[in-house]
């Protein structure tokens, strides 16, 4: 048996794909609702309550500092301690990539909204609208379209980062690409190769156009 | 006997510790056209950003038609409807078109029927003659063709008193004429306007009455006329002088 053969046997060509699906899920679920309360919170942060400002900066601090996967565990080991009750892997990666994602997406917000020039605001004023008006009209159209380069870079750290979650047994890709391998590795010493081959290759598809577009996008706006 | 647009009383203002604007008394009668001018620095954009309240005042009091404004921001935002400005940098929201920035405010703000808003828009485009850029965005048009388009968007407010804050000394000289023409055109449609630029020539010729401030303090004030051919201070004669090149 060859090396590429392992992916017609039994169903483990099927079994791969499923991996990419739960990839594929829980980026978009977390990324959505992620992307909708990190708009949130950088609005949050430009408003003039000091208090709120400080707090979802320490939250950013956070998320950003401590390794993902160290959020992963205590999630996954502590949550159900406290709640009294099982959470599934999938809720708890859930959770946890909302909550990096939010804090992410609340710094761009907030440097595109505060990068926005102070003319515009007054133009604004001048105008009579009330500050919603301000942010629906002015700040964020204005200041989320420069920052959409970085949204889609942290779209595609988020699909690579999913390979994290194996670490706390989530049946994603690469977890069913090693059970698949250890199936096969005495009878086909290649089988990694092979195995790792089309995960790179899944990766890539999935990441390669985002990154395009970021450029795109990029390019785009400097060339106005 | 003409009615008062806007009084203010006793006005300071300070940036800090700093004083830019002494104890200042002013009035702006309805139809009246005020060119306010002085050396730079004397505090003339500052005093105009206190009329639609772009700046909080220290101390004093404003009137608006008689009645005494409270100076919060909700009762400013229903002033500015009032108190129409345009401003020195000529901006227009970059990614509307020029009907878009001109007829958001109406719109949005005033709760005017669309169709009634796009018909006056079009009109003064007409009237600026921007009528065939409409639809073009900000990033297509020369700086002194998003002036007026900000002058419109100013006037579609249907505003009682106009502010003009050095409106043309952003803009590239040979862009200059074609917007202090519209402002001509508007001194003469009985509109109540205040004007603060540093064009001599074009202050002479369309306000009634100058405001001569230096060092935050109004000197003098009188008919444009008597102004330019008698000041009545040194230091407005010294200011006119300066700008005088005819001797060079």
């Amino acid at each position: 048996m060859s090396g590429f053969d392992i992916f017609f046997d039994g169903n483990n060509l099927i079994r791969l794909f499923q991996g990419l699906l739960v990839v594929v899920k829980l980026s978009v679920i977390s990324l959505i609702l992620g992307l909708i309360l990190g708009v949130v919170l950088g609005i949050l942060r430009t408003t003039s309550f000091k208090v709120i400002r400080v707090v979802l900066k320490i939250y950013l601090e956070i998320f950003r500092v401590v390794p993902l996967l160290v959020l992963l565990f205590v999630f996954y080991y502590i949550v159900p301690e406290l709640l009294n009750s099982e959470v599934s892997n999938q809720v708890v990666s859930i959770s946890v990539f909302i909550l990096w994602i939010s804090a992410e997406m609340s710094d761009l917000v907030r440097s595109g909204i505060e990068n926005v020039p102070v003319q515009q605001i007054e133009i604004g004023k001048s105008l009579g609208f009330n500050s919603w008006q301000q942010y629906y009209y002015i700040l964020l159209p204005q200041g989320v379209i420069p920052v959409i380069p970085g949204v889609i870079n942290l779209v595609t750290r988020v699909i690579k980062t999913t390979s994290l979650l194996m670490m706390i047994g989530v049946t994603e890709m690469i977890r069913v690409g090693t059970q698949i391998i250890e199936n096969y590795t005495v009878k086909v010493p290649t089988a990694s190769l092979w195995v790792y081959g089309l995960i790179f290759f899944l990766y890539f598809a999935l990441c390669y156009h985002l990154s395009k577009l970021a450029a795109y996008v990029e390019r785009r706006q400097v060339n106005g | 006997m003409a009615e008062t647009i806007m009084e203010i009383k006793q006005l300071n203002k300070y940036f800090g510790t700093k004083q830019v604007l002494a104890p200042l008394d002013l009035k702006i009668e309805k139809g009246e056209v005020v060119a306010i001018l002085g050396p730079s620095g004397s505090g003339k954009s500052t005093l105009l950003r206190c009329l639609n309240g772009l700046e909080t005042i220290t101390s004093g009091e404003l009137f608006f038609k008689g009645e005494k404004l409270p100076l919060t921001d909700k009762s400013w935002q229903k002033m500015r409807t009032k108190i129409g400005m345009v401003f020195q940098s000529y901006d227009l929201f970059p990614n509307k078109t020029v009907l878009e920035n001109i007829m958001i405010g109406p719109i949005k703000v005033q709760k005017r029927a669309t169709e009634e808003v796009q018909e006056q828009a079009l009109n003064w485009l007409e009237r600026v003659g921007l009528k065939d850029r409409a639809h073009a965005y900000p990033r297509q048009l020369s700086g002194g063709q998003k002036q007026r388009v900000a002058i419109v968007r100013s006037l579609c407010m249907n505003p009682e008193l106009i502010l003009f804050d050095e409106v043309t000394a952003s803009l590239d000289p040979e862009n200059v004429r074609e917007v202090l023409e519209v402002i001509l055109e508007l001194a003469k449609t009985n509109k109540t306007l205040v004007i603060v630029t540093h064009e001599m020539a074009f202050a002479k010729q369309v306000s009634d009455r100058i405001i001569f401030m230096a060092e935050g303090k109004i000197l003098e004030q009188g008919p444009t006329k008597a102004f330019f051919e008698q000041p009545e201070t040194e230091r407005a004669a010294v200011f006119l002088r300066s700008l005088d090149f005819s001797n060079l």
